[in-house]
């Protein structure tokens, strides 16, 4: 973003980067920036709080009347809430089968109900809904001892399955989440720490590193402070 | 004061290594705010879904209609919150408060078409610095736009 400011202005239009990284900012001597303290992945800070959204593009936007590059913080900072989201799971339901590819069927309905309301969903960067069980399956084996090399992986690329994985059960909380929106990082708390599917994908991650797979294969299939 | 995991990626950030330029290009806004056209420039890999999505460490960029609002985001990071984005995508691309802005006259139009990025570059940078930086903004001043919001995740 620092970068394409640089080129922008060269090119000779006016920019506002809404930085989320202080030091970056500093260092890349920005143009015109307002540096925003939000959790990160929510340049404009609050979801559905249209007044504060505004606020943000506002202050932003009164940089474009100071004649000399410029950046400035604005005043609140948004802590991130780490506290895993409460939201409600089926029942176990058949006993047969791997917990979360149990877990992942009984969504299925609050999923379809999500994609109705939404109108898009994230799911499909390797695999498609149908697939999300199939693909747990395979990720409860090689936690369980099964050699990635002989059991493939639908999709293949570890990393878009477990962002189909997360979408998948993310948009399905949608529907099941009362209350205020959850915040930066109460989603993925709730997902690695308490679902059987994250659970299992952290299980898997770890067999891959036991497996000495490459290493970009499991690294990022969870955030890097997990 | 922001909670571990951020405050640790922002840490992790501080210590890349980042491009330097010389001097800072610093273009003033020839006219009042309210005669403005502005657009979004973002860096959440967003994506209409009949739009090819990004590679890994992809440089290129996609074209957003002012219209479109069933956006993917195709980012490939784990390390920051989606959900915030499926809740309200003006959290990340804020063009329902562009239009707002414009209906008020604050800003004086909302540009045709926006245009994404994904974030996670190679550290040189040195495709959106000479290649697809500039075609993007050829694009916008194509537009007649004036004024670049860059929002990044």
């Amino acid at each position: 973003m620092s970068t394409l400011a640089h080129v922008f202005e060269a090119a000779g239009l006016s920019t506002i980067v809404f930085a989320s990284m202080l030091e970056v900012a500093e260092k890349m001597s920005l143009p015109r920036g307002l540096y925003c303290e939000f959790p990160l992945g929510r340049p404009l800070g609050k979801p559905s709080d249209p007044a504060f959204q505004r606020d943000v593009l506002e202050r932003g936007l009164t940089l474009l009347e100071a004649t000399a590059p410029v950046l400035e913080r604005y005043p609140e900072v948004i802590e991130t809430d780490e506290a895993p989201m409460v939201c409600a799971m089926p029942p176990r339901f058949d006993p047969d089968v791997p917990p979360a590819v149990d877990e992942a069927r009984g969504l299925r309905a609050a999923y379809d109900r999500a994609l109705v309301a939404r109108g898009v969903t994230g799911v499909g960067r390797a695999i498609d809904v149908d697939t999300i069980a199939a693909a747990l399956d395979v990720l409860h084996q090689w936690a369980h001892g099964a050699s990635w090399k002989d059991v493939p992986l639908p999709g293949k690329n570890t990393v878009a399955v477990g962002h189909d994985i997360r979408a998948y059960y993310e948009e399905a909380a949608t529907e099941l989440v009362t209350g205020p929106a959850p915040g930066g990082r109460a989603a993925e708390a709730w997902f690695f720490e308490t679902t059987e599917a994250g659970k299992t994908m952290m299980e898997a991650r770890k067999a891959l590193q036991e497996q000495e797979a490459p290493f970009p294969f499991w690294f990022y299939m969870a955030p890097a402070h997990r | 004061m922001t909670t571990p995991a951020d405050a640790t990626m922002r840490a992790y950030a501080a210590t890349l290594p980042v491009p330097e330029f010389e001097s800072t290009a610093f273009t003033r806004l020839g006219k009042p705010l309210s005669e403005a056209r502005v657009a979004i420039v973002t860096s959440a890999a967003l994506h209409r879904p009949d739009q090819e999505g990004f590679g890994q460490a992809e440089t290129g960029f996609r074209a957003l209609d002012r219209s479109d609002r069933n956006l993917v985001m195709g980012h490939w990071s784990p390390n920051f919150d989606h959900t915030g984005f499926r809740l309200d995508l003006n959290v990340v691309y804020p063009i329902d408060r562009l239009e707002e802005l414009a209906a008020e006259g604050v800003i004086g139009d909302v540009a045709p078409r926006h245009f994404a990025f994904a974030g996670n570059q190679p550290d040189t940078v040195s495709e959106i610095r000479l290649d697809t930086g500039p075609a993007c903004a050829a694009e916008l001043i194509k537009d007649a736009v004036d004024v670049v919001l860059l929002t990044p995740v």
